[in-house]
């Protein structure tokens, strides 16, 4: 048998000269390699077809059935830095506590705890998650925050994942849905440009359109930005600072909690 | 650079499976729509490989295509990037059928 592909070894041509650059043919396929072989003994080759993301996703769907069976809703806050995710928190989380909904945060972030101590000063509960190197919070984090503070029987649970757009969109963490937030000071092209953070959003929240006199912004061209990336999200425009859009943002948020609830 | 990330777990599941044996080649399977920067995870195995089972290994890297199927007429075909939309008259946004792998196909390891 073939060392390095494992076919038969049957007619075919390859030489494994060890120690420099070489390619072989055999069977009607090829294998380019640039390699260097150990001037070794015999090697074994072991298919294994092993996912890269298994350990992050068995943890994740674990994660995902321990909050179903406590009725918590978990939402994955996801931007690029500074679109306002814990503005749009701060406020959210107030007028949450306003209905009677209970509500709990996990922060992450490379470094600090500001942006758990903005969370913590309305009094809502919060766990901070620093990833130090990390560019995104993956499965075992989250699972690691549910130790720390168990999030209460029929909440609704924000996960505030590191301000970034490529890397967190690889990351199942066991969330119900996905929040994508972006700013009218980005460009209005940022779901084509990256589309692997904005095809799996469940809503997209358009952020800080207060701005929207100060800032040439394409909102119609934003939009369809929006829908070609993922046309079923659901779309709220949203300032937190004068609160324009809130309704809907809690509106959704209400009917995905009671939708989880009822199974 | 969720690559440093992924190739560690590159490392851990070829380390795992090796169980001490000395691995000469790792070959893995990274579709071109996956997200994943292949120049970054050449990179970070070279470091990550460091002090472990793994290092002095092989890297191979295979690219497969991009594939979408389009939901309008079923037809299937290439695709370079994730939002491309079918050049038929439906114009429908292509849904992804391959192209997303992200997997440790096979090791090479030392015969005991």
């Amino acid at each position: 048998m073939c060392a390095v592909c494992g076919c038969s070894g049957d007619g075919h041509d390859n030489d494994h000269d060890h120690g420099h650059e070489h390619g072989h043919t055999h069977e009607g396929h090829s294998h380019p390699h640039e390699h260097e072989h150990a001037p070794k003994g015999p090697a074994e080759m072991v298919v294994l077809e092993r996912r890269l993301l298994d350990k992050n996703d068995r943890v994740a769907e674990n994660n995902r059935a321990w909050l179903a069976g406590r009725e918590v809703l978990a939402l994955n806050l996801m931007s690029s830095p500074g679109a306002g995710k814990t503005t749009l928190l701060v406020r959210a989380l107030g007028e949450l506590a306003g209905l009677g909904l209970p509500v709990s945060v996990i922060e992450g972030d490379q470094e600090s705890s500001l942006d758990a101590q903005r969370i913590e000063a309305t009094g809502t509960p919060v766990v901070q998650i620093n990833t130090g190197t990390g560019c995104h919070l993956d499965a075992e984090m989250v699972r690691g925050a549910f130790e720390r503070q168990k999030p209460s029987f029929g909440s609704v649970l924000f996960i505030e994942n590191v301000g970034n757009l490529v890397c967190p969109a690889l990351f199942d963490l066991g969330e119900s849905a996905r929040v994508v937030l972006f700013s009218v000071t980005e460009g209005a092209d940022k779901p084509i440009k990256y589309p692997h953070m904005f095809r799996r959003a469940d809503m997209v929240v358009l952020t800080k359109i207060d701005l929207l006199p100060y800032v040439d912004f394409d909102e119609v061209a934003a939009l369809e930005a929006v829908r070609a990336a993922r046309p079923d999200a659901a779309v709220v425009r949203l300032s937190a600072r004068t609160g324009e859009g809130m309704p809907a943002l809690l509106g959704w948020i209400r009917e995905r909690f009671a939708a989880s609830r009822r199974g | 650079m969720h690559e440093l990330s992924l190739t560690r777990n590159v490392v851990s599941i070829v380390a795992e499976r090796a169980a001490g044996r000395a691995v000469t080649a790792v070959t893995l399977r990274i579709g071109r729509l996956a997200g994943v920067s292949v120049e970054a995870v050449r990179f970070c195995f070279d470091v990550c490989i460091q002090g472990t089972s793994v290092a002095g290994a092989a890297l191979v890297i295979e690219e497969p295509e991009g594939k979408g199927e389009c939901p309008a007429c079923g037809r299937v075909v290439e695709m370079d990037s994730l939002l491309e939309c079918c050049s038929c008259e439906k114009g429908a946004l292509l849904r992804v059928v391959g192209g997303e792998e992200l997997l440790v196909a096979s090791i090479e390891m030392e015969v005991e």
